[in-house]
């Protein structure tokens, strides 16, 4: 540690600290535009000036080490000064400069009132301006569906450039040209690829970049701001949804240094769109073959007259990849009420059982666990598209030192570089065994990972898979006390919870697969489940948002809450419970699926026991406390795993097949998004669409 | 400086490959340096590309650059754009730079730019029969002998009008033409021979008569690189009053 006096005030920080940092731990605000946090240290936008005594210039804070600063001739700590008069004439004169090409169109530019070229204008910008030449001016450029440019506005701190480069791991973005006829571009204005080039919109510390879909929708100062959970993929980052009247406008990132940092993405942020169209806003009951629009009264009486017929034997249920824990636990106990042990939440079939133990189902290293790591195996999952962050937080650790990865499953691009081991089972057998190349290094390392994609066991034989993942993994010395390296990557937010409140088949009951196949079941109910295709003849009910699959095969409609209209618990893939707040209402005579539901078993006589969410809460949390511990992890135990270790099965030499095929249209929500209908086409290589341009 | 954009679509070849001479000598470059950081043969290798396509950087050499060194091709056009060396545009067969800062433009650069324009055209514009181009550059480090101009890899100073048009003419018509100063003088000495140290040190005797303070041979001696020191070891320090101490230096 070393001392160092900020302002008089002496503090002692560690020495690798830049200035800027120990000027922030001594409590004293530096401005800035090109530094930050996450990204590699550039020192070309000259805000962070401070004064160090000693020196016969000011200094750019945010590049100058702690270490680097003299101390006094009599070894007195070095000294900084960030409130001098220097510094402030210093600060005003590189403001003047930013100011020299930035037009003035704050009134029309999109960043106006979070813009921080804006704000610190109001701390060192002088009032008038000395410069008598033309302004700088440059042309936009087209970087894809996502981000506008106004590339007047560009101070060029190259913030955006240092993240799809570093962070992203899709160097696409550059700058050409030098000195003030330096522009930012992507090659030949290529469309940007990565999945997380929503961030630079948040990064760009102007008006440069800005949300194509959000463009001239609102002010910040007229949103009201909700903090919520995405539930795009099962790692259930940390949002913030921007709300005006009754309509969502945007979807920014929370900081959650555990799961997201502070990154969402493109998919979380630009899935807006699609919660306002295809929206079921009243209950439907069909008729003659056909949907009509019915009341709530009408539906339930539908509903009841075919389950009062119905054995309970012949009910079923399927949660959907967006459900609350709260509603899928009122549904399971809506079933049991009925008598009936038909419940699914594993719509894909993915083999996990909630009876061997949370541990087989849980991403037990952590996402921030990631960075401990020293090697990983990925099999079967490609996280750079069922995860973005968390395969941001993969190469993050990637870039922090040597960090070898193998991959058994389709080859993809990571944005790393991978060993590739093998496309199926047969090389995860091998892996277990001991044999091949990487075996040797999975061992050596002190704390390796294994990341299991949950549609790896979404096959016939995956419960052998999911416990030969757990043998190659027990057998590279992953599990043990203080470590536990087995982690399963989910792809729906729903699927912990679900099986964490034991939302799988009973004793007798039927799973997902069988269920939806034709004869098994008289009445269905999918609770948001969309990705399943339901046989013919069964009776289904549909409660949802969307007018999607689950909704045009359905018997009954009865519309529900989107995730931003009802206030839930998800728990992400490492089982870390976190709740979503309500930012606005459904629309129409759409309920939160709870309330559907507790009306629904009144209707049915199987009056569930709570009136209000509180009380559903209570219940919830009685019969699973640790899903009370809302944002942490109530860790599974390591012998879990060793259990699924030990469990023998056959596996079919098959392939690992992709889980996804379109990152952008994963769910209901998304597939009503236009917006992700556009990058859906743009990542499938349609060029037409820059004509439009 | 301007903004700098690669040739329009219909300027660029269809494609661009090293010949198997350019990639032997561009593997070599590769090879100079530790694995993992081939980008830093990054400007040798856009420099033989530019020499291979004539003169000029096309898009599709650009591509293959990035592609021999496993760059993102954005990273190669960033360094492309930045240095004002690399023409991103065709040139002519004599592609004339010339200087257009302070010691020039006062030694009458501007009247050079009229010839330009005369004889060849606009600026930053090849001449109908592909000879020429030419275009406005920073300071190119002769100001001694100001105006000047770099024609392809050679420096023709002390220009005039007139002898910069004839040369120009000379260079079309394929004749030989003298690089270097066009007027009467030797390399950057005075015109028309020394000014000073003329006469015997301390005699004051008379001055012998005028005679070049170096031969051309002792100068022009071609070296095996410009980083190989020509002239014989250099002659110590004269003495600087104090006495002389042993060295520190470790043996």
């Amino acid at each position: 540690m070393t001392k160092i006096v900020v302002d008089g005030i002496e503090v002692d920080v560690p020495p690798e600290y830049t200035l800027l940092q120990a000027c922030e731990a001594a409590g004293a605000e530096i401005p800035r535009f090109c530094f930050h946090e996450r990204l590699s240290i550039a020192g070309n936008c000259r805000m962070c000036l401070v004064e160090l005594k000693g020196s016969p210039k000011p200094v750019a804070s945010c590049a100058w080490g702690v270490r680097d600063c003299r101390p006094g001739p009599n070894g007195e700590p070095p000294q900084v000064e960030t409130r001098s008069p220097m510094v402030r004439k210093a600060r005003e004169g590189v403001m003047e400069f930013l100011l020299i090409n930035h037009p003035l169109d704050c009134p029309i530019c999109d960043q106006g009132g979070e813009c921080d070229l804006q704000d610190q204008a109001m701390a060192y910008g002088v009032d008038s301006s000395r410069f008598q030449e033309n302004k700088r001016a440059v042309e936009d450029k087209y970087l894809g569906a996502l981000v506008k440019t106004s590339m007047n506005r560009c101070i060029q701190c190259t913030r955006c450039v240092r993240f799809v480069t570093e962070v992203a791991g899709v160097p696409e973005l550059g700058a050409i040209g030098r000195g003030e006829d330096m522009e930012i571009t992507s090659y030949l204005e290529q469309a940007l690829t990565s999945e997380l080039q929503g961030n630079v919109v948040d990064l760009c510390p102007v008006g440069a970049l800005t949300s194509k879909p959000y463009a001239f929708t609102a002010r910040p100062w007229e949103l009201s701001k909700t903090q919520s959970v995405d539930v795009m993929d099962a790692v259930g980052s940390a949002i913030r949804v921007d709300s005006r009247g009754r309509e969502v406008l945007r979807i920014l990132p929370r900081l959650n240094e555990d799961v997201n940092e502070e990154w969402i993405s493109d998919k979380t942020r630009h899935v807006v769109d699609g919660l306002r169209v295809q929206r079921l806003d009243r209950p439907y009951v069909r008729e003659n073959g056909r949907l009509r629009p019915a009341s709530w009264a009408e539906a339930f009486k539908a509903i009841a007259a075919r389950i009062d017929t119905t054995g309970p034997g012949r009910i079923g249920a399927i949660a959907g990849d967006l459900a609350t824990v709260e509603e899928m636990f009122a549904l399971k106990e809506l079933l049991s009420g009925l008598g009936s042990a038909n419940i699914d939440c594993r719509q894909d079939g993915a083999a996990f059982d909630p009876a061997l133990g949370r541990g087989t189902y849980l991403f037990n290293p952590t996402i921030a666990g990631i960075e401990k790591a020293d090697a990983l195996v990925v099999v079967g999952a490609d996280p750079r598209r069922e995860a973005a962050v968390l395969n941001a937080r993969i190469r993050k650790r990637w870039r922090m030192g040597p960090f070898a990865v193998g991959l058994i499953g389709p080859r993809v691009d990571l944005t790393y570089p991978v060993h590739y081991l093998g496309a199926g089972p047969d090389t995860l057998a091998d892996l277990a065994a001991g044999k091949g190349d990487f075996a040797p290094i999975l061992s050596a390392a002190e704390r390796p990972m294994l990341l299991l994609g949950a549609g790896a066991t979404a096959r016939p034989d995956g419960a052998a898979v999911a416990a030969l993942a757990a043998k190659a993994a027990v057998a590279a010395g992953a599990v043990t006390d203080e470590w536990n390296g087995f982690g399963v990557l989910h792809t729906a937010a729903s699927r912990v919870g679900g099986l964490d409140i034991g939302f799988v088949p009973g004793q007798g009951g039927l799973d997902a697969a069988r269920m939806a196949a034709f004869g098994t079941l008289d009445v269905l109910v999918l609770l948001g489940a969309d990705e399943i295709e339901v046989a013919p003849e069964t009776f289904v009910v549909y409660i949802g948002t969307h007018g999607d699959r689950g909704a045009h095969r359905a018997d009954v409609i009865l519309p529900g809450a989107a995730y931003t209209e009802k206030s839930g618990i998800w728990v992400n893939t490492e089982g870390r419970p976190q709740m979503g707040l309500r930012a606005a209402f459904p629309p129409g005579d759409a309920r939160e699926d709870w309330a559907i539901l507790r009306a629904l078993s009144d209707v049915l006589g199987r009056k569930l026991p709570y009136d209000s969410l509180a009380a559903l809460r209570a219940a919830l949390f009685k019969a699973h406390p640790h899903l009370q511990r809302i944002d942490r992890i109530t860790p599974a135990s390591a012998d879990d795993v060793h259990r699924l270790a030990s469990r023998a099965g056959s596996v079919d030499a098959a392939p690992f097949a992709p889980t996804i095929t379109d990152f952008y249209l994963t769910n209901p929500i998304a597939r009503a998004s236009a917006v992700m209908a556009e990058c859906s086409a743009l990542a499938q290589g349609s060029a037409a669409l820059r004509a439009a341009e | 400086m301007a903004v700098r954009r690669l040739a329009p679509a219909e300027k660029q070849p269809k494609e661009f490959a090293f010949t198997a001479e350019n990639l032997d000598w561009a593997k070599g470059q590769i090879a100079k340096y530790p694995e993992g950081r081939q980008a830093s043969a990054v400007i040798p290798l856009l420099w033989r590309a530019q020499e291979q396509a004539g003169g000029w950087v096309p898009q599709k050499a650009i591509e293959h650059v990035a592609a021999l060194l496993g760059m993102p091709t954005i990273r190669v056009l960033e360094v492309a754009t930045f240095y004002t060396m690399f023409n991103l545009e065709p040139v002519g067969r004599h592609h004339v730079q010339l200087c257009g800062t302070t010691p020039c433009v006062l030694r009458g650069a501007d009247a050079l730019k009229k010839v330009c324009k005369e004889k060849i055209g606009d600026e930053h514009h090849v001449s109908a029969d592909g000879t020429f181009s030419w275009v406005e550059v920073e300071c190119l480090g002769a100001c001694v002998n100001a105006p000047m101009a770099q024609i392809n890899y050679d420096y023709y100073e002390d220009l005039t009008p007139e002898n910069f048009s004839r040369l120009l003419d000379d260079l079309a018509a394929g004749r030989e033409v003298k690089t270097g100063p066009q007027i009467d003088r030797q390399f950057s000495a005075p015109v028309g021979g020394p000014t000073t140290l003329t006469g015997e040190v301390g005699t004051g005797g008379p001055a012998p008569a005028k005679e070049p303070a170096l031969a051309d041979a002792d100068a022009k001696r071609p070296g095996e690189a410009a980083n190989v020191r020509d002239e014989g070891t250099p002659k110590p320090p004269v003495g600087d009053g104090s006495k002389r101490r042993k060295t520190t230096r470790r043996e």
